[in-house]
């Protein structure tokens, strides 16, 4: 099974999952199948003034990690998590990182097909959010955030939303 | 658990003032100021600060003239007229300064450092109607809604701790950075506009703000008597885009008076307009039991 | 000459005064609203529109087959603008501050020149009054990259020399430092209640670094209190004019109509006002040339 990273503010199993993403203090990046694990802090994401869940993203990304446990996602973390083709699992927030991972590998944490936490700073509106679309860019855009969508090259066509639709979970 | 947060658009509509009059009915709930560039809640609430929390957020660029050659890449390639040119050292104008590390980038000898910025302060405070979360950003500095998300958190962890909930916030003034970051997922928005042009043209941008982070808003007319005919306007605005009528409140010195004695509306004044605010807070409350 | 009217607290009569202004000004004079968030003036001065365009700022664009991953954009960008994800290059537009920076670091060219829509800027005229105002698009998150552009196309609107007045954002961070960093003077609005001292005060220390010569206007004195002038004595800082709270101000603003037109004796004190910015700026300049 590949990597996991698990938000989370202390380099340990039974600590709580971060219920925060872009801001969480770091990950503990553990294999599944030896619950070996290491701990990646986040320490660039929470200077900055904003677009900490992408940089946070990014860091994930960059542990090789291919899942994500955590408590919300707000929908830019989403789209460069899933640009990164990490799966992402909300909602496991309150548990410690052991039990996460546990429900994890029996099937129980709902990979999320939409962000679930709000968005921060800016966005596109419809309107000109994607500046008349010049040279933005061929290939399919990330616009629905289906699940890793591979082939989400540049912000691509998509009517120029490239928020990944921002719909949050109601 | 509910957010609802107070907003406007325009500034000087009545927020905090309504805000503080609603902390008081609101009771039991965790308060938040967000509007962290002039935060004014506090005046009414009088708050006893239990910790206070230096904030960071960004970076600034400074220049080491010892190590600078003066080969001018920096000023060349700023893009926000950040550095200007001196004889032995170009200086980085901290005002300008975007903090993008474009000059530290691009600098051949490495001569810039890299700092980052203690933009200003937060505070967990205690209040004669409950917990307030606070903060004061030092003057001048960037407002990029860091600092407003963070005291959300704070408010949500807090009230999650003691029990509570229901989170009630005084918005920032406009729609830009720092509004965003107070909208988006809060579950509820109440509008405080004015019967004036620009109460009216600064309703349609905060309310289709609201609408795009698909967060119900309900209006408040304040001081509807100064127009009944724009009044009249906003409220078949408010029905054309769907946004609630929470209720109407006529222009009154005695909300400066209340002001002035450190008070709530509701503290200072046991007439109508009490008996008003009273009413509108049960419309709130109503909508976001409906919710 | 270039005054800028502002305030630490909304809603205290910037725009009321800004109109009056730009209306009673005996000069040329260009009115320049970079409330960009919630511009307003133009629902006072009514200006006849003569031009628009679209305010974009330069945003990466992705060619993602000269990358070869090498991180140079992703690990310079501050904002999180660009990002190597795995083995995509994602630019995220909203992003972006517009440095310049992974276009030109980036070895292979992979990162070449795009817009994004940051809002429109409007120019007109209003009488003999030059208008110009910018307005951001719903969801932008920064007014200064917008601020700066309506700055640059004053210059194509009204000819070198011009006097300005500027309508200033309310607060004391970013976008109102934006708004007043090329004044020649600046006037801060207040209103004589807690709420207007203490953001006063908060204006006061926002401003007063930059050296210039600045003074109050107290709009709606006599209610509140007298702390503001007792703030404005211990801060060396001079009032410039006293507006009184009057019922007929505040119904001829909900109107829609410049104050100094609709009410006479408002009208007086803000010619007044005029006059003394005027002198004000007069004297400096005069005050620098001799230094010089």
């Amino acid at each position: 099974m590949p990597k996991i990273a698990v938000s989370c503010d202390e380099p340990s199993l039974d600590a709580a999952v971060d219920p925060r993403f872009g801001r969480a203090a770091g990950f503990i990046i553990v294999d599944p199948d030896t619950m070996q694990f290491t701990y990646q802090e986040n320490g660039q994401a929470q200077s900055m003034a904003s677009g900490a869940g992408i940089q946070a993203a990014e860091t994930v990304i960059r542990t090789g990690a291919k899942v994500v446990l955590t408590g919300d996602v707000g929908p830019k973390a989403f789209q460069a998590l899933t640009a990164g083709g990490v799966e992402i699992v909300p909602n496991m927030a309150g548990i410690t990182v052991r039990q996460a991972v546990e429900r994890y590998k029996t099937g129980h944490g709902a990979p999320a097909s939409e962000p679930s936490g709000p968005a921060h700073g800016g966005l596109n509106m419809p309107g000109g959010g994607m500046g008349g679309g010049r040279g933005m860019g061929g290939g399919r855009g990330m616009g629905k955030g289906r699940g890793p969508a591979g082939g989400g090259r540049g912000m691509g066509g998509g009517g120029g939303m490239g928020m990944g639709g921002g719909r949050r979970r109601s | 658990m509910f957010e609802i947060v107070v907003l406007s658009g325009k500034g000087g509509t009545g927020k905090t003032s309504l805000t503080a009059a609603f902390a008081q009915l609101a009771q039991p709930a965790v308060i938040c100021d967000l509007d962290v560039d002039a935060p004014d809640l506090h005046m009414l609430l009088k708050p006893e600060t239990l910790q206070t929390v230096s904030f960071q957020s960004g970076y600034e660029a400074e220049i080491r003239p010892e190590d600078c050659t003066n080969c001018g890449i920096c000023g060349d390639m700023c893009r926000f007229d950040a550095v200007i040119p001196g004889d032995e050292a170009p200086i980085i104008d901290q005002l300008h300064c975007e903090g993008c590390k474009v000059c530290v980038t691009f600098c051949p000898v490495d001569a810039i450092d890299w700092n980052l910025r203690t933009c200003g302060q937060w505070y967990h405070s205690d209040t004669r109607f409950g917990r307030l979360v606070h903060a004061q950003l030092y003057p001048a500095q960037e407002n990029s809604g860091r600092l407003v998300a963070l005291l959300r958190e704070q408010a949500k962890e807090l009230a999650q701790q003691k029990q509570i909930s229901l989170i009630l916030s005084d918005g920032p003034p406009g729609i830009g950075c720092p509004v965003i970051s107070s909208v988006s997922g809060a579950s509820f928005a109440v509008i405080v506009t004015e019967p004036t042009p620009s109460g009216r043209h600064d309703l349609a941008r905060i309310a289709d703000l609201c609408a795009h982070f698909k967060v119900p808003a309900g209006v408040i007319v304040n001081k509807h008597d100064l127009s009944p005919a724009r009044t009249a306007e906003i409220v078949a605005d408010c029905k054309a885009k769907g946004l609630f009528l929470l209720g109407q409140v006529p222009f009154d010195p005695e909300v400066t008076d209340a002001m002035v004695a450190g008070q709530t509306i509701i503290e200072h004044n046991h007439g109508p307009l009490a008996q008003q605010l009273r009413e509108i807070w049960d419309n709130i409350t109503d909508h976001i039991k409906n919710a | 000459m270039i005054i800028a009217i502002a305030s630490g607290k909304g809603g205290t009569g910037k725009t009321t005064v800004t109109a009056s202004l730009a209306y009673a000004w005996p000069d040329p004079v260009v009115a320049m609203d970079l409330d960009v968030e919630a511009p307003n003036l133009h629902l006072f001065l009514h200006p006849e529109e003569t031009g628009r365009q679209k305010a974009v700022i330069e945003i990466p664009v992705a060619d993602e087959s000269k990358c070869t991953y090498c991180r140079k954009c992703s690990d310079l960008c501050q904002f999180a603008a660009v990002k190597v994800l795995g083995e995509v290059l994602m630019v995220f537009p909203e992003m972006c501050h517009g440095c310049g920076g992974c276009i030109a670091i980036c070895p292979e060219g992979a990162l070449t020149p795009g817009e994004r829509e940051l809002g429109d800027i409007i120019w007109g005229k209003a009488g003999k009054v030059d208008f110009i105002m910018g307005r951001s698009r719903v969801g932008e998150a920064m007014s200064p990259p917008l601020m700066r552009q309506v700055k640059t196309k004053l210059a194509d609107i009204a000819p070198a020399g011009t006097d300005v007045i500027i309508d200033a954002p309310p607060g004391v961070s970013c976008p109102a430092v934006n708004a007043v960093m090329d004044a020649d003077a600046i006037v801060l609005v207040t209103e004589p209640t807690p709420f207007g001292v203490f953001d006063l005060g908060l204006a006061h220390k926002a401003f007063a670094p930059m050296g210039k010569p600045m003074g109050v206007v107290v709009n709606r004195a006599g209610i509140g209190t007298d702390e503001v002038y007792r703030f404005c004595r211990r801060n060396g800082l001079e009032i410039f004019a006293e507006i009184p709270y009057d019922r007929a101000i505040a119904e001829a603003y909900a109107e829609g109509r410049i104050v100094a037109e609709a009410v006479p004796s408002a009208g007086e004190i803000l010619t007044d006002l005029g006059n003394r910015l005027r002198r004000l700026v007069g004297d400096s300049s005069a005050k620098e040339a001799s230094r010089v």
